[in-house]
């Protein structure tokens, strides 16, 4: 699939372009990634024809879906993508069964529903409507709905980003089975490092409209580039002598650390200060939690 | 003493034309308004609001001229379909709904305003057309605002008055209408038969208001 395409957009920080060019392959799941306002929902958005693009040419297989030079913008009904929103948009006044057969296309079978409600363990709630499930039983029947339509592409618009950490991980996995199982080429925007080493083998970075960085997870984020150190950002809390050295505590994330600075270190710092913590990673220890 | 129902009656078969007529124009428009990016969406809004504000005897004086046989709307509609529209049903119930609009349309754009735009979006990817969208997806989401709209200009429509008397003509069976006998029978000091309509006005518009509210209540709590 060819994703080629120019958009003006009105960002956060004023007017950008958004400019990319996209080659993806057959059944690849392929992350966008980036910080907020980048472009990624936009680009999304006009691969499904929700929007229009300025100028550009969307192909898919040998289907032109839009071709700004012949004048072709093939209507999302035609497109057959299935699109997750960050909302899941599950319609409220059908039930969970309701949404997945009002999805499906004609002359599909209801037992087809049934497989669906089954692979996503959504049985027990196939007649319960969307408001009364939580965050990651919607986003289990969005997903459903979507796949109900037998769309040819899927386009996940940061699916788990509403989640608590132990809905992710699972949900996770069954997106990871859902791609192995359809082999549908997948489009998902995520923002979680560790989600984007564990789903896939390409991701793109995104930057105020245009392709930063992309290849494998281990190479755009760099591990390795900086000789395998630790970063973290931190701010200093205080600043304690003990005998010779000096007791610096940091605020690292939500921990408080303890680091042993020399005279001469801690004469830099002050209390307030924003550091950057370094470590080479020779020995560290690590531990399942 | 021998009431005559016939203006309550009439009252009634007017204001549930005029709600049909505005559900099956007003429901649409209301939607095309919530979603238009038309520059002349502010004039229309405005011109859907006048009656909201402008005196129903404006409105009902324009309306006389308009459909006045010397006139060109009039003459044509009385040429073209044989209607005369002063001083006949007909004729009310074109006022009422030009006059009844704002209350079908206001509640019911902002319910369609209220819902996400990932909703729609949701069905065109999902290979729905417009059409089926609007019948299965939205038009079922927002019930209340639906209720809501057909209830008052069904109201609003037996409240009517200024322009009922402007254009109406007090004929029996075809343009008297219970707001218009009350008044008549007031000025002909008949103030027990003008105490029957307006008891009944009275305890119909509350139980349909009450009524309405019960219920709303309840597709609020479902929903």
């Amino acid at each position: 699939m060819q994703i080629t395409l120019h958009k003006t957009l009105n960002g956060p920080q004023g007017v950008f372009t958004l400019n990319v060019d996209l080659r993806v392959e057959e059944g690849e799941l392929l992350v966008l990634t980036g910080a907020s306002g980048a472009g990624k929902t936009m680009l999304l958005r006009c691969v499904a024809g929700l929007e229009k693009p300025d100028s550009g040419v969307i192909r898919y297989r040998d289907e032109s879906w839009y071709d700004s030079a012949h004048g072709i913008c093939l209507p999302i009904q035609q497109r057959h993508a299935g699109f997750m929103f960050q909302d899941y948009a599950l319609f409220p006044n059908l039930t969970v069964r309701g949404n997945i057969e009002f999805a499906q296309r004609k002359g599909a079978s209801r037992k087809r529903v049934d497989e669906l409600l089954e692979m996503m363990a959504l049985g027990d709630l196939q007649h319960s409507k969307p408001a009364t499930l939580s965050g990651g039983q919607k986003q289990r029947a969005a997903l459903a709905r979507a796949l109900a339509s037998e769309p040819r592409l899927l386009l996940l618009d940061e699916p788990l980003s509403a989640l608590d950490r132990e809905t992710r991980l699972r949900l996770q996995d069954e997106i990871l089975n859902m791609h192995r199982q359809f082999g549908l080429t997948t489009l998902l925007v995520s923002h979680d490092i560790s989600e984007i080493y564990k789903l896939s083998r390409r991701v793109v970075i995104l930057e105020s409209g245009l392709i930063a960085r992309e290849g494998a997870p281990a190479d755009v984020f760099g591990a390795g580039r900086d000789g395998g150190k630790f970063r973290f950002a931190g701010e200093v809390l205080a600043i304690e002598q003990a005998d010779v050295v000096f007791a610096i505590s940091i605020l690292v994330g939500n921990q408080i650390v303890r680091i042993i600075a020399t005279p001469d270190e801690a004469a830099q710092l002050k209390v307030g200060s924003r550091i950057m913590l370094l470590s080479k990673a020779f020995n560290p220890m690590l531990q399942v939690v | 003493m021998n009431y005559d129902w016939a203006p309550l009656l009439l009252s009634f078969k007017l204001a549930a034309v005029t709600t049909l007529i505005l559900a099956v124009i007003g429901i649409p428009f209301a939607w095309w308004l919530s979603i238009t990016r038309t520059r002349f969406k502010p004039a229309l809004e405005a011109l859907v609001s006048m009656p909201l504000v402008l005196p129903p005897s404006v409105l009902g004086f324009y309306l006389l001229l308009a459909f006045s046989p010397n006139n060109f709307f009039g003459k044509f509609i009385d040429d073209w379909f044989g209607v005369r529209l002063a001083f006949s049903f007909e004729g009310l119930v074109i006022a009422s709904v030009i006059f009844s609009l704002p209350f079908m349309v206001h509640p019911v754009q902002s319910g369609f305003q209220s819902l996400p735009a990932s909703l729609s979006e949701a069905a065109y990817t999902l290979g729905k057309s417009r059409f089926v969208t609007f019948l299965r997806v939205l038009l079922p989401n927002i019930k209340p605002s639906l209720l809501a709209g057909i209830v008052l200009a069904f109201a609003h429509t037996i409240g009517e008055f200024g322009v009922v008397l402007m254009i109406g003509g007090k004929l029996p069976n075809e343009t008297l209408t219970a707001s218009i006998a009350i008044y008549d029978e007031v000025e002909s000091m008949h103030y027990a038969t003008a105490n029957f309509y307006a008891m009944i006005l009275f305890a119909i518009c509350f139980t349909i208001l009450l009524v309405v509210y019960v219920f709303n209540k309840r597709i609020l709590r479902a929903g």
